[in-house]
């Protein structure tokens, strides 16, 4: 641009040098101050900010990073630089997983994987990030253009792809266990997933993955009339899967009955999908960067202004194969995780001072749970922490319908039956 | 089964229940539960020629029996009008249910999601995850397809969204 301006002035100048009649000079001046204003436009326009080595803690105005690491110096946060090594999935970027990858973004996560199938469209302009602009372009590549201009320093990967395919669930599986990013690292490739899809089918093959990878999540939800949700941190083996027992969600306190769905498939709010990215973020930041209570599950109501906590066992009867393994393993090393905790106390014990700067002990850790929290097992219903409900029902062990046939039971072969059903729908 | 009408319920009596849990990465008990799939689905394919309710054509589009293609149709003031219908068998099949795609009708109504994935009634997914694994594609089609062109058919039709084939030159549906 800068350079196509620059060749118009020099054409204008030669214009005028030929010009025999000098009654257009003025004319041709004219342009040329308007070219030139153009340029300066130009000059002072966006510019790209370039690529940071080290986060610096100097508070100057060019520094993207001081209002962070200003959480170090605060004593919040011990390392916040270490945010640069870890790698977040999110699943589902329309109205909570685009914030949040946008707050992920801005505090300089060091790499974000992103999944959807869907593109931008007007009907998406209610909620938060995306710009009208980008209407028609998948949600991951317009999430990395905007992305990358807020912070060059994120490594941004784009999957436009559905993930409950079997296609799908396999590239997803093997993106996550990809490890170039941080070759050293323990486990799979990614430090969390972030489950921010808006379909329980979605969640499923979420809490598939990661059972299967023994990977930890977080699931989060808004409901359908948009006026409430929740956050989850899932473990597999610790805590219970999404399979575990029916999903739990927030009662709106609204009669199920009296709220009108003909003609809609779902409302949605800029300020509930804002809150609950937020608070998944928030939850996120806690968990990598070590600091604060980080919450296993945590409501949204936003009619009453409630915040339901609670924390789910995993239910020895789960459905799900990959639960039970990682339930086992949980189980079997319990002797080795109470050793380290207990040799981590005793370590913390020895730096402490013999004169307690912090004579209150209110906040320490201790080996026997008692967070306080509602804790119950996945499975029971009855125990549910006021203003959650369960969104389905468990599966009938006995049979619900009268059927007047038996149960099929198939010995024949799969081509002729395939035969059968192409006869009849000839 | 609260929610549903007399007819849909008496239909899906009718309709063989399957027995074996697996989804399709689940190797040769997935080839077992896909026989059952193809049990259930001819015997209702019989059931509604038998009941001069034929509503639609369903076949596997690969051979792994993931992907399905086919066709559906309702009659409304005596015109049929049909659309193409195709799904996917999630990978946390049956625990959850396929999510049916009428893609010719993307974007012309409100009870459908992106891509053409038809918005379900609230009392569909609760009987389908106290049904599982005994509920197949067959009872995916009465309980969610066949409701929602009941529904939405006539409404489409009425507003002018859609256009019977042999209607105007303008047509774009069918
Ligand atoms: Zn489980």
């Amino acid at each position: 641009m800068e350079v196509e301006l620059k060749e118009m002035l020099h054409d204008l100048e030669s214009l005028k040098q030929s010009l025999p009649d000098p009654s257009h000079r003025a004319s041709i001046d004219k342009l040329r101050l308007r070219v030139e204003q153009l340029t300066s436009l130009e000059k002072s326009g966006p510019a790209q900010r370039l690529k940071v080595k080290d986060m610096s803690a100097e508070v100057v105005d060019s520094n993207p990073y001081s209002r962070l690491m200003a959480l170090q110096r605060m004593g919040i946060v011990e390392n916040y630089e270490r945010i640069r090594e870890f790698s977040v999935a999110i699943v589902g970027i329309g109205g909570v997983g685009s914030v949040a990858a946008e707050m992920l973004t801005r505090c300089g996560i060091g790499r974000l994987l992103l999944y959807d199938y869907d593109k931008v469209e007007l009907a998406n302009m209610n909620r938060l990030f995306f710009r009208p602009e980008q209407v028609n372009m998948t949600k991951t590549d317009a999430a990395v253009q905007t992305l990358s201009d807020i912070n060059p320093d994120v490594v941004l990967e784009s999957y436009t792809m559905n993930i409950t395919t079997v296609q799908g669930f396999e590239t997803f599986v093997s993106s996550l266990k990809n490890k170039s990013f941080r070759p050293n690292k323990e486990g799979s490739g990614v430090d969390l997933v972030l489950s921010c899809v808006d379909n329980y089918e979605a969640r499923m093959a979420v809490n598939q993955a990661c059972n299967e990878m023994n990977q930890t999540w977080m699931e989060s939800g808004v409901s359908e009339d948009a006026v409430s949700g929740h956050i989850q941190l899932l473990i597999p083996g610790e805590t219970a899967c999404f399979a575990c027992a029916p999903p739990l969600v927030v009662a709106s306190g609204i009669d199920e009955r009296t709220l009108k769905r003909e003609g809609v498939c779902a409302a949605s709010l800029p300020t509930t999908m804002g809150v609950v990215a937020g608070l998944l973020v928030q939850n996120t930041l806690k968990f990598l960067l070590n600091f604060g209570q980080v919450s296993p599950y945590l409501g949204y109501n936003s009619l009453k202004d409630y915040f339901p906590t609670m924390e789910m066992k995993p239910n020895p009867q789960c459905s799900n194969v990959a639960c039970l393994e990682r339930q086992q393993e949980y189980i079997v090393a319990k002797p080795a995780r109470d050793a380290a905790l207990k040799a981590k106390m005793e370590a913390e014990a020895l730096l402490v001072p013999d004169c307690p700067l912090h004579a209150d002990n209110e906040w320490s850790i201790s080996v026997v749970d008692d967070s306080g929290l509602d804790s119950m097992d996945a499975a029971s219903s009855d125990t549910l922490p006021e203003g959650l409900v369960r969104e389905l029902p468990s599966a009938d062990k006995s049979q619900e319908l009268p059927t007047s046939e038996a149960p099929l039971t198939s010995n024949d072969d799969l081509e002729d039956l395939r035969r059968q059903l192409e006869a009849l729908n000839s | 089964m609260e929610g549903w009408d007399p007819n849909t319920k008496s239909t899906l009596t009718q309709i063989p229940l399957l027995t074996t849990k697996a989804g399709p990465r689940d190797g040769a008990v997935w080839t077992q539960r896909l026989k059952e799939e193809y049990k259930s689905l001819i015997a209702y394919t019989q059931m509604n020629k038998s009941n001069d309710n034929d509503w639609f054509r369903i076949s596997a589009s690969n051979p792994e029996g993931t992907r399905w293609t086919g066709k559906c149709w309702y009659v409304h003031n005596l015109l049929k009008y049909e659309f193409d219908l195709q799904f996917d068998i999630p990978v946390t099949y049956p625990s959850t249910a396929p999510e049916l795609e009428l893609p010719q009708l993307d974007g012309k109504t409100q009870k459908m999601y992106r891509g053409g994935k038809i918005c379900l009634t609230v009392h569909f997914k609760p009987l389908w995850a106290k049904n599982c694994p005994r509920f197949g594609i067959a009872h995916a089609l009465c309980l969610g397809l066949a409701p929602w062109l009941a529904a939405e058919v006539p409404i489409l039709v009425d507003s002018g969204m859609i256009k019977h084939k042999d209607d105007a030159t303008t047509s774009t549906e069918t």
